[in-house]
Parts: structure tokens; C-alpha cells; sequence
């Protein structure tokens, strides 16, 4: 079932070291192509860990991977490693600080077993040519 | 044979470990172990070696392909966008040194261009609060010889700052702390138990979002005030007792991230952790340091600071600097389509902003400055490699706390490629013979 | 090289003591030559204009980590007054705080040409030397503070004055400084735990030694070195009612000493803006003028120079490694506070002040400063300052001149205050008739801060073999003039030479110049304890390895290397 939770963006030591070592690279995508959502979540969201899943807000969408919080329990609240799969979707509003809204937006969660995860150039490629779904 | 090169600084994060030990062959031009660095700063050293490493300049073409160009070309194109640009974006200057930024903010400021850093997706925010209200500071180790309180609000060094609690806040025996992490007392302030939550003292799990909240009731708190039952997720007794926690050192030291800077309150979470930390000189020794995130958007914020006055969001275009967060930030400059042409050097917006100006990026002339492919490259017209600054080219650097670091040059870079500084240079003559100046 | 001859122009030089007669300046190749030397000159007609040296500021904070805090922190401060780039003016903002790029062209358009920076904390050296890179025209060197370092304090407390000198010297070398500056004394290390050092007496926490104790340590070690300058020292407690029986303390403490130096000067000790430690009274009610008292020491005493940190009712931005004072200060005015502790050095606090004339206590700090020029006998010992931004802005250097030289002016100053009656009577000044002539005002601003400076052999003055700066002014001593005509005439020469290159032609900058870093480099004998104390001190508690932190060369793109050998 579709889950609704707060998305919060950030860093990882998986996600820094594999950003150095190239973005282009699959320890990127396995870094930072997932949600972490507290065992709570993944109950009500009815899915297997490690499945991929949709996650939606009003900004956009994106295909991640969900896995088990690492640094919980934090029920209602998702973290997706900062880059380019969260940012499809974290809040873009400044509110004229200048700041767009990286912590702190509302998501649907959804099984998206067969969708793929892009790599980050990918996924890039893809959205900036109107290819995403 | 190999020789050892010590106290080499590392160019990952604000923290400017300074220690970091490079073991190199005999001539200079293979990189093979790394002491003392943490796992990211050791993978960005290991990683400059890499076999697949771009060396020189390539170009979009029309299906989509990418063709190697020749720097020249590159210094060509890089030039005519800039000129021609009504209003060029330049972008970044966070990974890379003092030294090509301020040939960076000549080039700006003859192209009429807005300069911004990477303080406009990280501490930005923090920037703005510090105009409004001050900051009481310090340098680190101020923090390693005197700090007995320590709190990390909306942060999470164990996994952004790896060797911090190391090397400054939390275990360092220094003059005055000779009992190390044994004399201290750490609060972590969070809405998840993070990893350093979990060397800590306290962790109060605070509602996301609703930290203006209880920074607030903190102030309420050191007075002894009344506050409601529950302030943000946390229960009113567990507020006081982190209050007189902080009141009862000797030197409280907080540091803070994007928990605050990045959630709803933006700045003005900021302007109350600042206001917290001025109450809290009342009663003892307190300041407060902003966990700056790449290792140089500190001395990019400084040398803009003394050319032009301000720290980030530098519009150049009517010929002198104005400033306004808001209007003459990055994100919102893309995202009102005001800019129309991008120039990015030391940083990956591509990643790291809202995807919607990452399209922006991909429907305007555009340049990428960096020795990664990212998405930043994937989305520009044409990328420029350049050597790695701290490990194939030295310069200044600023740490966290505005300290000056000189970075150092551990190995050659790759046959032919240029340095950040020798790009611009050429691109600067180049805009200077298109402009006849 | 250019050559170039400034005819007839009306010359006051303190050094070839000419007093406003009509004399011919000559320039080559970078300096002042007799005018037979020449060959074929650019003539300067400079008939009816006022023709010195040019200018010496002995202290202003124009590059470093505060001074950037006061930037940045700061954004109002460029409200308005931004000016585009144009030619080879690079953009320039900033009113209070101006950019590098508008701290060199503004000092230069007043006829300055040497400006030292006046606090330098040494693990933030490099930042210092990166400002002053991109400070265009002038020569310029930076005082790293000693006076709240940890070696210092516990070398002096056993008055080990070799050893304290051998790191002087070390540290002098490894941040590229010139001189030795010493400011709230202890008081600022006492900061470190939120508490100050309020008179000489007060010992510093931990550390055990007095402000006395280091203020004489200081004094001792720097002769003991013979630096081209003198101890530079910010006395403890400053600004506060009352203080100065501190001020007079601090000046005891030189007694007895002989200068030992080769470069020229004959003072021991420096204090610098004497103005904020002149106050009687015990409160903000009956706060007075002391400046008669501080005066009858300084005349009496040729041992001592001093600076006036003249007051000038501006809003600006206070700025000082004195950080238990800036506290103190946004506890008073509300306003926004940044304080930067350094580890194991010293700390600097940053707020913005209104001195508005509105304000009694504001209009009493203006004539306190004044009264201190005007009082004083040599005028090759005290020096025209605003203690750049503290007291005011730089660009307001004209405006005091004018002050010293009109009692006109100070009337109409005298006249907008709005609580006239009460500063009148808390002060001095009002039944000062004295005006200041321009021969006394080149004293104040170029031949004694030079002297001051152990760099009399460079600059200050027009004598044949000095640097060839050269400022002309249009304005003309011998007319009648309006008391403004004098500040107008000041903020803007018509030409200025900096190491005779033309920098400055009919009033607009003509050269971004080629400015040069001075640092001294002083010999000592090894010194085995002091380098084992640093390295000890390096692996334990600073943050930063040994050799991380000296400033390598490359920061000073023209360095200009003044050599000492203190060796036995």
C-alpha cells in the first residue's frame, strides 16, 4: 500500500566515497539511489526490503531503492542520500531565502518492483529529454 | 623506489585535515597509499588516479555523443558563452582553491556575471542569519583545548565529517581537556538516532522540521521560564536538563548543519541557534561553528567577501555587486529562467540541486569545469578535466572555521592537463581581447 | 625609469624641514633625487598647490579575518555607495569596511602610500597576506599580536626575555610580520573562558602573569631584538569610564627604557588610539576629558608615541582583537555581534556603532581626540589615526585634519551637537584655540609615523634617496580658504607618485601601482628550548601541523624583506 512520509536529504560516508570515486559508477547509483525507511514504514508499505519503489511528491518523481534505516527508528520520516535521485523530487520552493527545501518534504511511497533505478547520468540524461515516466 | 609526503592536506570537507600522509613513486607521477585520511578523502586521493580518468576537454554534439576537443577550443567556447551572455551563471568555486577564484571573480566581474558558491544549496542560510544577528566563534582548536559541552545540532559528522570528532570536538586531549571525551559532555540534536547520536550523551529525537521551535524553548529554558509540556517532540523535563547541561560547562561549543539550514525556518533557525549561543554567554564561555561542507566554499565566500562585500549570491551584472538571497541565488536565478548562460567550476549542481534547474542548466549554453564526469557534465554542452587542487596542484584553502591552509601537490596531473588557475587565466585573456580591453 | 619634476609647488617636509616655501621635486627611477640629477622630466606644474610626502597610516585594520567578518557580516554597509568598474578601476564597495579593491584606490586618492595593517592573528596570517595582495598601490605590512600568546605569556611569566625574543623572531618570519602588537594584554586569552584582564594588575586565569608583566616583557624583548618599530600596544580596558589610570599605568611601564634600534626611532612603546582609554568619571553620566593628563605624560615622557583613534561621528563598524570589549559593546548597543577566538593566540570581536552627535558621550569622544593633537607639544609623536573602522572610516582622515586646522570648523561641530552644554563641560576642547598648521599635519601623517616605524629611510619625507611618493593637493595655503576646502582638498589629490610611478593623475586613479609587502626578518641565535617548546606545542594543541603554518612566499607576490640581526 502507498505510504505517505516526510523526506529529509543528506549525507553518507557510502555516498561520499563513492561520489569520489566516480558518479558515473554503479557504488553511486547503490549509494544513493535508495530511501531508507523505518521498519514501521516498510510494514504499512507492504513491501520486501531492497525493493524498488516510486516515490512521488508534488515536485516530480523517481525510481529508488527501498531499504531499512540505518540510523533509526525514525517512523514517518525517509531519508534518500543527497544527489540527483532526491532531487527529483525534494521541494525546489527558496521561499526567497535562496535555499531550496533539501529537508522536510511530503512523499507517497509506492512498490515499483520492475521499474529500473538509472544511474545518475542517466537519470539526468533521461529527465532533461522528457524520457522519465 | 617511493617517498612519503606528510602533512598533506586533504581536500574533502571543511574539516582540512591537515595530517594526511601520501605515499608516491619516486617520480612523482603515481599516487599509492594514503595515511591517516578518512574513507572519503582516502577514495578522493586513490580515486585521482584512476585508469578512466578523462584528460582533455570534450564537446556535445548534435546526436549526442561526446567528441574530445582541444583546450584551446574549450578556452574558445568558454569565452564566447561568457560574452556573449547577457547574464552568465558562474557557479561553484567550493573544490577548488583561493587562487582560481579570484581569477574566477576577474572574469565575473568583466562578463558582468552572477558569482555564486555552494553556500547557496548548504549554509547559505547561515550566511543570511549571521547578517541579521552576528556570530559568536571560534577556531577549533579553541574547541580541542577549552570545550566541555558539546552539541551537534543538524548534523551528522560521523558520516559528513568523518575525522572531526577526532581531531577537534570530542576526543582530543588538549590543554585544558586533558581527560579527552571523558571531560565532556555531547547533545546530539536530531530527528533521526544517527550514527553520532550514538557517542553521545543526550540525543533528543526532535520533530523534523520543528527545530526553530526548540532552539526557542532552549532560551526560555536557560531562564529558568516556563515552557508547554512537549516542544517539538521532546518533553519539556528533557529541555531543561540540556539546558543546565550547557549551562553547567565551561565552554559550550555547538555545530550545526543542514538540519537547520535546509529545513522550513531556513535562516531563521539559524538566527535563533545564534541567538541561543549569545544567551548562553550569560552564564558561561559558548560559540558556535557552522559545519562548512566542501573544503574550500569557506575561502570562496572570503575572497568574494574582500573583492566584492559579500559572501555568495554576488550579482555583477549592472557592473557593480549587488546582493539579494532570494533573487540573486542560483536556484532561483535558473528557475525564473534569468540567466542565459551557465558556467560551473568546483561543484556538481547537476546532483546536488532541485531538478528543475538542473533542466535549465541543460537548455543553455553551458560549461562544466571539473575532473569528474558528473551530472553537471552530462548536462552541459562542453567539459573541461582539470587537475585535482590539494593533490596535483596546491593553493589556499579555508577550513570550517576560516582558517587558512595552504594545500600541497603530492603528484604530477596527467600529461597536458591544466589547473583550474591556468584555465581561467586563458579564458580572462581570451575575454579581454573579445571585449578589446 | 620615468623621470619627473614637480615644480613649484608649496613643500612641507618635517624632514628636509621646509615649512611651506616654494621648492622643486624631483623623481627617478622609483626615488626622490636632487633636481640636477635629472635629464629630461615630465614637468608637474604644482604652482599654488600643497605639495608632502605621502601618507603614512601607522594603524587601520584594512586586511584580515575580522576586517572580512565586517564584510560579510555586514551587507548594509554597501548600501548606496557602490562604484562600477571603470577603465582600470576594478569595482569598489563598502563604506565603513570598503573592499581590498577600495581601501587601496581611497587611501591613494588622499595622498597615502603606506598603510600598515595593524592586527594580524598569526594562525590567520595567510588570509591577511591574500587581502593586502589584492589591496592595490600601497605598501603595507601587518602586526601579528603577541600579547595573549600562549608561548609569550609563559616565557614572560619567568621573564625569559631571550626566549621570548628568539620566538618573536621565529614568528615574525613564519607569519611574515613586522612588528610586535600587544592588545588587552591577557585580557583577551582571559576571553577564552568568557572573562577579562581590567587593569595591569589583574592576573591573567591560568596563566598567572599580569598584563604589566607582558605589556614590560614585550618592551624588553622587542629592544631586545632592536625592531625597526616599537612595541604597538592597545592598552586593557578600553572605553570604559575611568580607564585612564590604566592608560597612564600601561605608559609607567615603558620608564627607564632606552630604545635600541638602528632604524631611527626613539620611542620604546606605541599606544595606539589613546582617544578610547582618555575617560574620567566612573559612568556614562559623568564620563570627562582626560586627555589633558594623558597629555602632561606623553609631552613629558619622549620615550612614547602615540595615535589619536579620532572619533567621527559616523556609523561604522568596531573591529578589535579585544574581544571581552566587543561583548561588552553589543551588550550596550544591541547591535549584531561576531566574535572569532583564536587557539593558543589571541580572539577578535566585530559590531557595528553609530557615534551620532546626538549623543553626549559620542560628542565627548570626538573632542578627546582632538584635544589630544591639540595638546600635544611634538608633533612628531602622536599620530593622526581614526583607528580604521572603529572610531570612523579612513576616508574621514581629511575631515580631522580640517578639525585640527580650523577652530571654525570645531564651532560648527560644537554647534550640532545636541547636548553641547554638557560636552563642553566634560571636555577641553571648546577654549582650545590652537589650529594646527599643515607643516605640523605632514608631522602627524607622514615624518613621525614613518620614523615611528624604524622606515624614516624610506618614507615620510622628500629628502633625496627616500621612496618617491609624492602627493600634491590642490589647495593653496597662502589664500584664503573655507574650512571644507581643506577636507575636499585632502580626500582627493590632484596627483599622487608611489615609488614614482604616477598613481594618481588630476584626481582620478591612473595605475593600479606595484604594491610591496614589508615583513621582518629577524637573526637570532639557536634557540633549541623555543623550537622545542613550538614543536611541542604544535603536535599537542594547535590544529594545524608545524609545517603547515608559516606563510610561504608566494603571498607576497612583491616582498620587501627588512633585516634585523639581533644575534650576540
Amino acid at each position: 500500500m502507498a505510504i505517505r512520509v516526510n523526506l529529509i536529504t543528506g549525507r553518507t560516508i557510502q555516498q561520499g566515497v563513492s561520489m569520489e570515486a566516480g558518479k558515473e559508477k554503479p557504488a553511486y547509483t547503490a549509494a544513493c539511489g535508495i530511501i531508507e525507511l523505518d521498519p514501521a514504514d516498510f510494514k504499512k508499505l507492504g513491501a520486501f526490503r531492497n525493493t524498488n519503489v516510486r516515490v512521488t511528491s508534488d515536485h516530480g518523481s523517481v525510481i529508488v531503492k527501498a531499504v531499512e534505516a540505518t540510523q533509526g527508528p525514525h517512523p514517518g520520516v525517509a531519508y534518500i542520500p543527497m544527489g540527483p535521485w532526491a532531487n527529483m523530487v525534494v521541494n525546489p520552493n527558496t521561499y526567497s531565502t535562496g535555499m531550496p527545501t533539501f529537508k522536510g518534504t511530503p512523499v507517497t511511497v509506492e512498490v515499483a518492483k520492475s521499474e529500473p533505478v538509472f544511474s545518475s547520468l542517466e537519470l539526468v540524461r533521461k529527465g532533461c529529454r522528457g524520457e522519465l515516466a | 623506489m617511493t617517498k612519503t609526503v606528510t602533512d598533506v592536506i586533504c581536500p574533502f570537507c571543511g574539516t582540512l585535515c591537515d595530517d594526511l600522509e601520501v605515499v608516491v613513486s619516486a617520480d612523482n607521477k603515481e599516487l599509492l597509499e594514503v595515511y591517516n585520511a578518512c574513507a572519503i578523502g582516502a577514495e578522493k586521493f586513490l580515486h585521482s588516479q584512476a585508469k578512466d580518468r578523462l584528460t582533455r576537454p570534450r564537446m556535445r554534439q548534435e546526436d549526442g555523443s561526446w567528441k574530445e576537443i582541444s583546450y584551446d577550443e574549450a578556452i574558445e567556447y568558454t569565452a564566447k558563452i561568457l560574452t556573449d551572455a547577457r547574464k552568465p551563471l558562474m557557479y561553484g568555486w567550493s573544490s577548488t582553491n583561493c587562487e582560481a577564484q579570484a581569477v574566477g571573480s576577474e572574469i565575473g566581474e568583466l562578463v558582468g556575471a552572477v558569482m555564486d558558491n555552494t553556500a547557496t544549496v548548504c549554509h547559505g542560510t547561515s550566511l543570511i542569519a549571521v547578517q541579521d544577528i552576528g556570530i559568536p566563534s571560534c577556531t577549533l582548536g579553541e574547541v580541542k583545548n577549552r570545550a566541555d559541552r558539546i552539541l551537534f545540532w543538524g548534523c551528522n559528522p560521523a558520516h559528513a565529517h568523518p575525522r572531526h570528532m577526532s581531531r577537534y570536538s570530542i576526543f582530543p586531549r588538549g590543554f585544558f581537556t586533558g581527560k579527552g571525551h571523558k571531560g565532556r559532555k555531547v547533545i546530539v540534536i536530531d530527528p533521526r538516532p544517527t550514527d553520532t547520536a550514538n557517542v553521545a550523551d543526550v540525543h533528543l529525537q526532535v520533530e523534523q522540521g520543528r527545530d526553530y521551535e526548540l532552539l526557542n524553548a532552549f532560551r526560555v529554558a536557560f531562564k529558568g521560564e516556563q515552557l508547554p509540556d512537549v516542544v517539538a517532540g521532546i518533553p519539556k523535563e528533557k529541555i531543561y536538563e540540556a539546558a543546565d547541561l550547557l549551562k553547567s560547562g565551561r565552554f559550550v561549543i555547538i555545530f550545526f548543519g543542514m538540519g537547520v539550514t535546509q529545513s522550513l525556518g531556513k535562516n531563521h533557525n539559524i538566527d535563533e541557534a545564534i541567538a541561543v549561543t549569545r544567551d548562553l554567554n550569560e552564564y558561561t564561555k559558548a560559540a558556535i561553528m557552522p559545519m562548512r561542507g566542501h573544503y574550500n566554499v569557506t575561502g570562496s565566500g572570503q575572497v568574494w567577501g574582500w573583492l566584492f562585500g559579500f559572501p555568495y549570491a554576488v550579482d555583477l551584472s549592472r557592473g557593480f555587486a549587488r546582493y539579494n538571497p532570494g533573487e540573486t541565488t542560483s536556484n532561483d536565478l535558473l528557475r525564473r529562467d534569468e540567466v542565459d548562460a551557465v558556467f560551473v567550476l568546483g561543484s556538481d549542481p547537476g546532483a546536488h540541486f532541485p531538478f528543475s534547474s538542473v533542466k535549465k542548466i541543460y537548455n543553455l549554453p553551458s560549461v562544466a569545469i571539473d575532473p569528474h564526469e558528473t551530472p553537471t557534465t552530462e548536462v552541459c554542452k562542453v567539459h573541461v578535466p582539470v587537475a585535482f587542487v590539494g593533490v596535483e596542484v596546491g593553493g589556499c584553502a579555508y577550513r570550517m572555521d576560516n582558517v587558512p591552509i595552504e594545500t600541497r601537490k603530492v603528484v604530477e596531473p596527467p600529461e597536458g592537463m591544466m589547473t583550474d588557475e591556468e584555465f581561467l587565466r586563458h579564458v580572462l585573456a581570451r575575454v579581454k581581447e573579445i571585449q578589446g580591453v | 625609469m620615468a623621470e619627473y619634476l614637480i615644480k613649484n609647488g608649496f613643500v612641507f617636509d618635517p624632514v628636509l624641514g621646509i615649512k611651506g616655501d616654494k621648492a622643486d621635486i624631483a623623481i627617478k627611477d622609483g626615488k626622490i633625487v636632487e633636481t640636477t640629477a635629472l635629464g629630461s622630466p615630465k614637468v608637474i606644474d604644482a604652482a599654488g598647490k600643497t605639495v608632502m610626502a605621502g601618507g603614512v597610516d601607522i594603524h587601520a585594520h584594512v586586511a584580515g579575518p575580522k576586517v572580512n567578518i565586517g564584510r560579510n557580516f555586514r551587507p548594509e554597509d554597501k548600501l548606496f555607495g557602490y562604484k562600477a568598474r571603470s577603465g582600470i578601476e576594478r569595482m569598489q564597495g563598502g563604506f565603513s569596511v570598503p573592499t581590498t579593491i577600495r581601501t587601496g584606490y581611497n587611501y591613494a586618492r588622499m595622498g597615502y602610500t603606506t598603510v600598515m595593517e595593524a592586527a594580524m592573528p598569526p594562525l590567520y596570517a595567510r588570509h591577511t597576506h591574500e587581502e593586502m595582495r589584492d589591496t592595490p598601490i600601497l605598501d603595507q605590512g601587518a602586526y601579528p599580536v603577541f600579547g595573549n600568546n600562549w608561548f609569550v605569556l609563559e616565557y614572560l611569566k619567568n621573564h625569559e626575555i631571550e626566549n621570548a625574543a628568539a620566538y618573536i623572531a621565529w614568528l615574525l618570519r613564519a607569519t611574515k610580520g613586522y612588528a610586535v602588537k600587544v592588545v588587552n594584554p591577557g585580557g583577551t586569552e582571559a576571553w577564552g573562558w568568557g572573562l577579562n584582564c581590567e587593569n595591569v594588575h589583574d592576573p591573567v586565569p591560568y596563566f598567572d602573569i599580569t598584563p604589566a608583566q607582558i605589556v614590560k616583557g614585550l618592551i624588553e624583548a622587542n629592544e631586545h631584538l632592536g625592531l625597526p618599530h616599537s612595541m604597538h600596544v592597545h592598552a586593557n580596558n578600553l572605553g570604559n569610564p575611568g580607564n585612564y589610570t590604566t592608560t597612564l599605568d600601561t605608559f609607567k611601564l615603558s620608564e627607564g627604557i632606552k630604545p635600541n634600534s638602528k632604524f631611527g626611532r626613539d620611542q620604546v612603546m606605541h599606544h595606539t588610539h589613546v582617544q578610547f582609554h582618555s575617560y574620567g568619571g566612573d559612568s556614562w553620566v559623568n564620563v570627562e576629558s582626560k586627555a589633558k593628563e594623558i597629555m602632561d605624560y606623553v609631552n613629558s615622557h619622549e620615550n612614547i608615541t602615540i595615535d589619536m583613534g579620532q572619533v567621527t561621528l559616523d556609523e561604522t563598524t568596531t573591529m578589535t582583537a579585544d574581544g571581552p570589549f566587543e561583548h561588552h559593546l553589543t551588550e550596550l548597543n544591541h547591535l549584531k555581534w561576531a566574535n572569532a577566538d583564536v587557539e593558543l593566540e589571541t580572539g577578535s570581536g566585530v559590531v557595528p556603532y553609530v557615534y551620532s552627535p546626538n549623543i553626549k558621550v559620542c560628542a565627548i569622544q570626538w573632542a578627546i581626540g582632538l584635544e589630544l593633537a591639540l595638546f600635544a607639544k611634538d608633533p612628531m609623536r602622536i599620530f593622526i589615526t581614526t583607528d580604521h573602522p572603529n572610531a570612523g572610516p579612513f576616508i574621514r582622515y581629511p575631515r580631522v585634519i580640517k578639525w585640527l586646522m580650523s577652530t571654525e570648523a570645531r564651532e560648527q561641530q560644537f554647534d550640532a551637537f545636541k547636548h553641547k552644554d554638557k560636552v563642553i563641560e566634560a571636555t577641553n576642547l571648546a577654549g582650545i584655540d590652537r589650529e594646527l598648521n599643515l607643516y605640523e599635519i605632514a608631522q602627524m601623517t607622514r615624518a613621525g609615523p614613518a620614523k615611528a616605524l624604524g622606515l624614516a629611510h624610506m618614507y615620510g619625507g622628500l629628502a633625496p634617496g627616500l621612496e618617491a611618493d609624492v602627493a600634491i593637493y590642490d589647495f593653496n595655503p597662502n589664500e584664503p580658504y573655507a574650512p571644507d576646502d581643506i577636507e575636499t582638498a585632502f580626500l582627493n589629490a590632484e596627483h599622487l607618485f608611489k615609488t614614482g610611478v604616477q598613481v594618481v593623475r588630476d584626481h582620478n586613479i591612473a595605475s593600479n601601482g606595484n604594491k610591496r609587502t614589508l615583513w621582518v626578518n629577524a637573526k637570532v641565535d639557536e634557540n633549541p628550548q623555543v623550537m622545542r617548546d613550538v614543536k611541542e606545542k604544535f603536535l599537542r594543541y594547535y590544529t594545524v601541523t608545524l609545517n603547515n603554518y608559516e606563510v610561504t612566499g608566494h603571498y607576497l607576490p612583491n616582498p620587501y624583506v627588512i633585516e634585523v640581526d639581533a644575534t650576540e
